[in-house]
């Protein structure tokens, strides 16, 4: 009995790593930024060049920070999606335009739509390195004491917005 | 038709010429070393199976800049490889490091090993005592004359 009992639970458990291990997402890496203080910045401003942003600017608020590009094909994906969410005020949405030049960033505004409060401008992608960006779009929820506290890698996504961030910025937001 | 001919190996042969020298990659030789070293070890998220000092990546060029502005402020090796875990978390590390979290990673192998010894150990016992039993065991008078015809049958054939 044992002759088939083993390598049939040694196969079972190599089926379960399996199982978990090919439905994860290589692409979804999990920050370690998850809990921690959100990287301090100042930047210009993307619509107003000689007007800056900072992050001490949103203490005391829940907010929402939004990595979008002008050339970044899937944050036209996640774009109606947040220009409803920025319609509806639940959340202040701030932008990090990354990478991008002035002109072509807002030229994308003018034709998709202006869901932000306003969009920082990281032209070298400093600030993006700060926060470990390395697929745009990305959007993290940051709590009132500065504090990360999710981080969705790629575009918002109905369900994502649904299930995690709604539900985390109201709780926070109390 | 000569005239064409030459013209034409002229014309290509001279085509070295306006070849230049590979521009420096930078201005200091040590510096791109030890980023070259680093960079070897780190991994480029974007084209997760190439390292950051391989990739032609945006990021992978963002992050060599990085990397660079922090050798010459004289950060050591491993204050370099905190600022990328710290933003990038261990999945940049090509060798990550030995925690609770990667014990099984680490020790994993060692474990299959460990278990295959001990199955080979096991199954080598057991054979060995289904042997000697065999060995010692006697056979029959009736047995005998049996093996014995057998053996008979087999030398008239």
């Amino acid at each position: 009995m044992m002759r088939f009992l083993l390598p049939l639970a040694a196969f079972l458990v190599l089926v379960g790593f399996l199982a978990v291990g090919l439905n994860l997402n290589p692409r979804e890496v999990p920050s370690p930024l998850v809990g921690k203080p959100a990287p301090a910045f100042d930047l210009p401003q993307l619509a107003a060049p000689d007007k800056r942003f900072a992050t001490k600017d949103m203490q005391g608020k829940v907010w929402l920070l939004n990595v979008w590009a002008s050339w970044c094909v899937s944050c036209r994906q996640e774009h109606p999606l947040l220009v409803e969410l920025g319609k509806a005020g639940i959340v202040p949405i701030v932008g990090l335009n990354y990478k991008d030049q002035r002109a072509d960033g807002l030229g994308w505004l003018r034709q998709h739509g202006d869901p932000y409060v306003l969009s920082a401008f990281d032209l070298d992608g400093r600030v993006g390195i700060d926060y470990g960006v390395y697929g745009v779009p990305e959007t993290y929820v940051i709590d009132k004491a500065g504090i990360i506290r999710y981080k969705q890698i790629g575009p918002v996504t109905p369900e994502s917005l649904e299930q995690k961030i709604l539900p985390l910025v109201k709780e926070l937001d109390k | 038709m000569m005239r064409l001919i030459a013209f034409l190996l002229a014309l290509f042969l001279s085509a070295p010429l306006f070849a230049k020298d590979a521009a420096p990659l930078a201005e200091d030789e040590a510096v791109e070393q030890r980023l070259n070293v680093i960079a070897e070890e780190l991994r480029c998220l974007v084209c997760q199976n190439e390292s950051l000092a391989g990739s032609r990546a945006d990021l992978a060029q963002d992050l060599r800049r990085e990397v660079r502005i922090l050798i010459k402020d004289g950060k050591s090796d491993s204050d370099i490889r905190e600022f990328m875990v710290s933003r990038y978390g261990d999945f940049i590390l090509y060798r990550p490091p030995v925690k609770p979290t990667t014990w099984l990673l680490w020790g994993g192998p060692f474990l299959l090993l460990i278990s295959g010894v001990v199955a080979l150990i096991v199954y080598l016992r057991r054979r060995n005592r289904a042997v000697a039993q065999a060995g010692s065991k006697h056979l029959s008078t009736d047995e005998q004359k049996h093996a014995a015809a057998l053996l008979d049958e087999e030398t008239k054939k």
